[in-house]
């Protein structure tokens, strides 16, 4: 009787021991869920999903307070990555956020119009607009998201949205899956 | 597949030729069942049905399949067999490509299980019992409109079930292989054909039709598991010739496991394939509920391709 | 003779060279018009250097980067500057790319030439030489020769390998070069000994080419080179890639991500060597290249000296024009790696060694149908870089793109054996091609977006910065006030707040401007 309770004391404890110990030693910063949905995520940082960028967004997903099919920029293939990494059912996007083009759009100012406000720079989430104040702004194309939040604060509608300059790197070889003909008899 | 077809010949005449054109009768009614099966579920699936029609490869599960039946056999047997191993078997799968499994042997592992008497009812050879059925006897036989009973006399177990029998009695192989049904090294009839399926094999790999990979590792297998049990007691287990050369251990190492959609496909990996297949055949033989263990020895083995392939990839050219 | 090692795989293919050499090495006459693609080589682009109306010598470098000079454009003829802009180019997207447009004077005129015995330089000056050309490796690659030579020269060179083999049907332009300039290709040769000092060298030939391993025999006896080996190897494709050749001389192979000379090897292709030759010994830039115009759809099938940019429609004439135009397909390469032609009205550039004219498409294409996948694995059986073609095709087929990554996707040389062994005729090359595509731009795309996250995540970080910044000086700037009113509120009680003294003003003439409105 008294083996036993010492036993099981013993074994209680030690265990306690590793866990404690394993608790500290593998100590895990953050909720890694979250990174990892937020590496899957676009990173527009456009707020089409209503969330204010890509991160709350995953914070929102990984709190199951989101469905996985507000993101538009991303478009299905995010939506398959997403299901398969929280293993959910694959949605199909929701066309209130937006829809998805297959070739990103990028922001383009009209120098001749622009006033140097510095109204975009604010806006732009990744800093890819370039200019001082009074000065002609300019946008990094190569760093520019698509995202349009430089769109509504300019006082003067200035900045267009034009599809990303494809090159012939750009060009993808067609899959000929995609070209198999339907059910051919004969 | 014409290959397959051209090699299946000189086999398939030979079975007949000591069986009576029963086999041909089987043969005849699983193709034209196969080919109607298969058109029907094309349709069904919206798929294009001559090309799939024409690759033969209906006709080589249908006649295969046909093999494994008792030489005499009714039409529903062949049409329910054949039925099931070309829509469960194959099409359920995605058709051509895709069966994990071998529909040959699904359809006839389905009757094997599903009809027991029916699919153990053989007769003998006519070098036995000094007739066969003439072919309108057998096409009237597989129709039912010719009474069973009047060729009971010929009836008989398989070599193989007749040892399988006789050891569960505690009888001798050698007293066992006294009777008539048995030739010089298998069965009577069985081992000359045994022979001409080995001709066939030899002409596919010539044709390089298939390689030698899994008929070598099959045959290799079933050898030295015979000779092995057989140095260790000659009474109980049956030489390494009779295993050879009775049952379907030639024509499924060279026909059967070699189909290759459901085969393993690397090098290596058809050499376990066959290994698998061939120490399957032995232990299901000997110790197993069944005479022989091809079927499942083979459906067995499908199931575990994906497994060897992965475990069996080749080292690529630079990589580690 | 050295030992000879085997590649998995691989295929005796019908040769159809008989065809093409006929006829010996011409030279192609000149277009009206020259369009001169600003990249014809691996790499980044090259900027033009002239404006339109420029009037232009033969080899007069015309485009360059200045990153990478070792790729400039030459002008392959004295004329006119007509144009800059987008032309349809050989690429098998049919897309067009930015050129120049050359019209052509008819003078030849050359620019004039700097001449130095390269006897005389020592490597260092050769690769600068061999770099001005703009010479590429004409092997089909088109990677710049010179960045590859200085590289090579960082590392220690154990066999140089001359790559002769030209083991794709159809095309004879290596052949016919090596008959014609067997010389050149043994000086070249001895130039690229000088600057690498390889321990021994190999000429590898195929042994479907007797005239050309005669030809560089006898050019080898005439001017010996010391450890330096002419190696007919057997005929078998594809035993020209560099891997698959490297595989045969050295029974090596390299490694996965590394390149040959990472094991102690440099192959060069001969035309490659001939061109380093031309550079060295008469200052002539890369502005021309042989050619074989070949195919069931053309009158005299046949081999010529090309300048760059010469309309594939003006070789073709050259060569008697089709023979039924109406059913013509172009073909720029073998029909075991080329890609098809949109149309003839495109420029032949570095890397074009064959025009195939064809009465039907020989090249694997996208059918519309096909049968099944069998997997009677003689994919398997051929694939000279040992890959499961028909799991690569599995998962491709099905879009697993990190699956058809496990399999070693990227592995793959699309020499196209596989699809040319497939019962189902397959066109798996297509399926991993199209694969490659998908994974890069997938890549490119996670490239683009963690930069985006981390310029985000660097702007969020620096605006919180600039708050508490801001916030902290806001509140010294209070503390200061508070401070100095508490000093001066004693000392300067009678002087009025200059703050609310303008507010009173501004009140003042708010109601005065009322007054007047009323």
């Amino acid at each position: 009787m008294i083996l036993a309770i010492v036993t099981i004391s013993l074994m209680a404890g030690l265990f306690g021991l590793v866990l404690g110990y394993a608790s500290i030693r593998f100590k895990v910063d953050g909720n890694p869920v979250v990174d990892q949905i937020d590496a899957l995520l676009p990173q527009t940082q456009c707020g089409q999903c209503t969330y204010a960028g890509c991160r709350p967004y995953a914070e929102a997903i990984a709190n199951g307070e989101a469905p996985i099919n507000q993101c538009p920029p991303g478009g299905d293939a995010t939506i398959v990555a997403l299901a398969d990494l929280l293993d959910t059912e694959v949605l199909e996007l929701n066309a209130e956020h937006g829809e998805h083009l297959d070739v990103p759009l990028v922001a383009v100012i009209d120098e001749q119009t622009c006033i140097g406000c510095t109204l975009c720079i604010q806006a732009c989430p990744v800093d890819a607009i370039l200019g001082a104040a009074k000065h002609m702004h300019t946008v990094i194309a190569d760093e520019c998201t698509g995202c349009k939040l430089c769109l509504p604060p300019c006082p003067v509608d200035c900045i267009d949205m034009v599809p990303e300059r494809q090159t012939i790197d750009d060009w993808k070889w067609a899959n000929p899956l995609d070209q198999l003909l339907p059910a051919r008899d004969g | 597949m014409i290959q397959v077809i051209i090699a299946l010949l000189p086999g398939t005449v030979a079975y007949a030729w000591f069986f009576g054109p029963g086999p041909i009768v089987n043969i005849g009614l699983a193709i034209v069942f196969a080919l109607a099966f298969e058109a029907a579920v094309l349709k069904l699936r919206a798929k294009p049905v001559m090309p799939h029609l024409t690759d033969f490869s209906a006709v080589v599960a249908a006649w295969l399949f046909a093999l494994c039946l008792p030489m005499h056999a009714p039409w529903w047997l062949v049409a329910l067999g054949i039925g099931f191993a070309m829509i469960a078997g194959k099409h359920l799968y995605g058709g051509l490509g895709f069966n994990p499994f071998n529909p040959a042997m699904v359809g006839y592992v389905a009757l094997l299980i599903s009809f027991p008497r029916e699919m153990t009812t053989w007769y003998l050879p006519g070098a036995v019992s000094g007739q066969t059925l003439s072919l309108a006897e057998s096409i009237a036989y597989s129709f039912g409109s010719v009474d069973i009973g009047q060729w009971d006399a010929l009836s008989s177990a398989t070599p193989l079930d007749q040892v399988k029998t006789g050891i569960g009695q505690g009888i001798p192989i050698d007293e066992i292989r006294q009777a008539p049904l048995f030739g010089e090294y298998g069965g009577r009839g069985w081992e000359w054909i045994a022979l001409w399926w080995f001709v066939g094999g030899i002409y596919l790999l010539i044709s390089k039709t298939i390689r030698w990979h899994i008929p070598l590792s099959l045959l290799t297998a079933v050898m030295s598991m015979a000779l092995i049990f057989y140095l260790i007691d000659p009474a109980v287990y049956a030489s390494p010739s009779f295993h050879l050369l009775s049952g379907a251990v030639v024509i499924g190492a060279f026909f059967i496991a070699t189909d290759p959609v459901s085969a393993a496909t690397t090098d290596l990996g058809r050499i376990y394939y066959g290994l698998m297949i061939g120490c399957l055949i032995y232990v299901i033989r000997v110790w197993g509920g069944y005479p022989d263990g091809i079927a499942f020895a083979v459906l067995l083995a499908n199931m575990c391709v994906p497994l060897i392939d992965y475990y069996t990839q080749p080292r690529v050219y630079g990589q580690k | 003779m050295a030992r000879l090692y085997k590649f998995h795989g691989g295929l005796h293919l019908d040769g159809h060279k008989a065809e093409s050499l006929g006829q010996g090495l011409r030279s192609a006459s000149l277009p009206e018009q020259l369009v001169l693609p600003l990249r014809q080589h691996i790499g980044e682009y090259n900027k033009p250097l002239v404006e339109v109306g420029n009037r232009v010598l033969k080899g007069d470098v015309i485009a360059a980067n200045s990153s990478l000079i070792c790729a400039a454009v030459h002008a392959p003829t004295s004329g006119t500057v007509s144009a800059i802009g987008n032309y349809p180019v050989a690429h098998p997207s049919g897309q067009r790319d930015c050129c120049i447009v050359i019209d052509v004077d008819g003078e030849d005129e050359a620019a004039s030439a700097d001449i130095v015995d390269p006897n005389e330089l020592d490597s260092e000056a050769l690769i600068q030489r061999i770099c001005r050309a703009g010479i590429v490796g004409l092997g089909g690659a088109a990677f710049p020769t010179s960045p590859k030579l200085s590289r090579g020269k960082t590392h220690t060179v154990d066999t140089l390998i001359i790559n002769g083999v030209e083991c794709e049907p159809y095309i004879t332009c290596d052949d016919i070069l090596m008959r014609n300039y067997a010389a050149e290709v043994i000086r070249g040769s001895d130039y690229l000994q000088r600057i690498l000092a390889p321990r021994t060298t190999l000429i590898a030939i195929e042994d479907n080419k007797p005239e050309a391993i005669a030809a560089m025999q006898a050019a080898l006896a005439q001017q010996p080179l010391a450890n330096t080996e002419i190696i007919a190897i057997p005929t078998i494709y594809p035993s020209g890639g560099e891997k698959q050749l490297i595989q045969i001389l050295t029974g090596k192979e390299v490694p996965h991500g590394q390149l040959a000379f990472d094991i102690g090897l440099l192959c060069q292709n001969v035309g490659t060597c001939v061109a380093i030759t031309r550079a060295l010994e008469q200052d002539q830039p890369l502005i021309s290249r042989v050619v074989t115009c070949t195919g069931d759809n053309v009158s005299q099938p046949g081999n010529w000296e090309v300048r760059f940019g010469t309309p594939v429609s003006h070789l073709i004439e050259q060569a008697g024009g089709y023979k039924n135009a109406d059913e013509a397909f172009l073909v720029m390469g073998g029909p075991m790696m080329g890609f098809a032609l949109h149309s003839d009205q495109l420029p032949i550039v570095k890397a074009s060694n064959c025009i195939m004219v064809m009465r039907e498409q020989t090249i694997p294409h996208a059918p519309g149908y096909h049968d099944e996948c069998i997997r009677c694995s003689k994919c398997t059986e051929v694939c000279p870089a040992q890959l499961l073609p028909q799991q690569l095709y599995w998962h491709a087929r099905a879009k697993a793109w990190d699956r058809t990554q496990e399999f070693k996707l990227f592995d793959c040389i699309e020499c196209g054996c596989c699809s040319a062994v497939c019962p189902s005729q397959i066109p798996l090359v297509q399926y991993y091609r199209a694969a490659k595509s998908e994974i890069r731009s997938a890549h490119k795309a996670q490239f683009k977006s963690d930069r985006a996250r981390a310029r985000f995540e660097f702007r969020e970080k620096r605006l919180l910065l600039k708050k508490q910044v801001d916030e902290e000086r806001r509140r010294l700037k209070r503390e200061a006030l508070k401070q100095k009113q508490a000093k001066s509120g004693a000392a300067a009680d009678g002087e009025p707040d200059p703050v609310q003294a303008a507010l009173e003003r501004v009140r003042e003439r708010k109601k005065a401007i009322q007054e007047e409105t009323r």
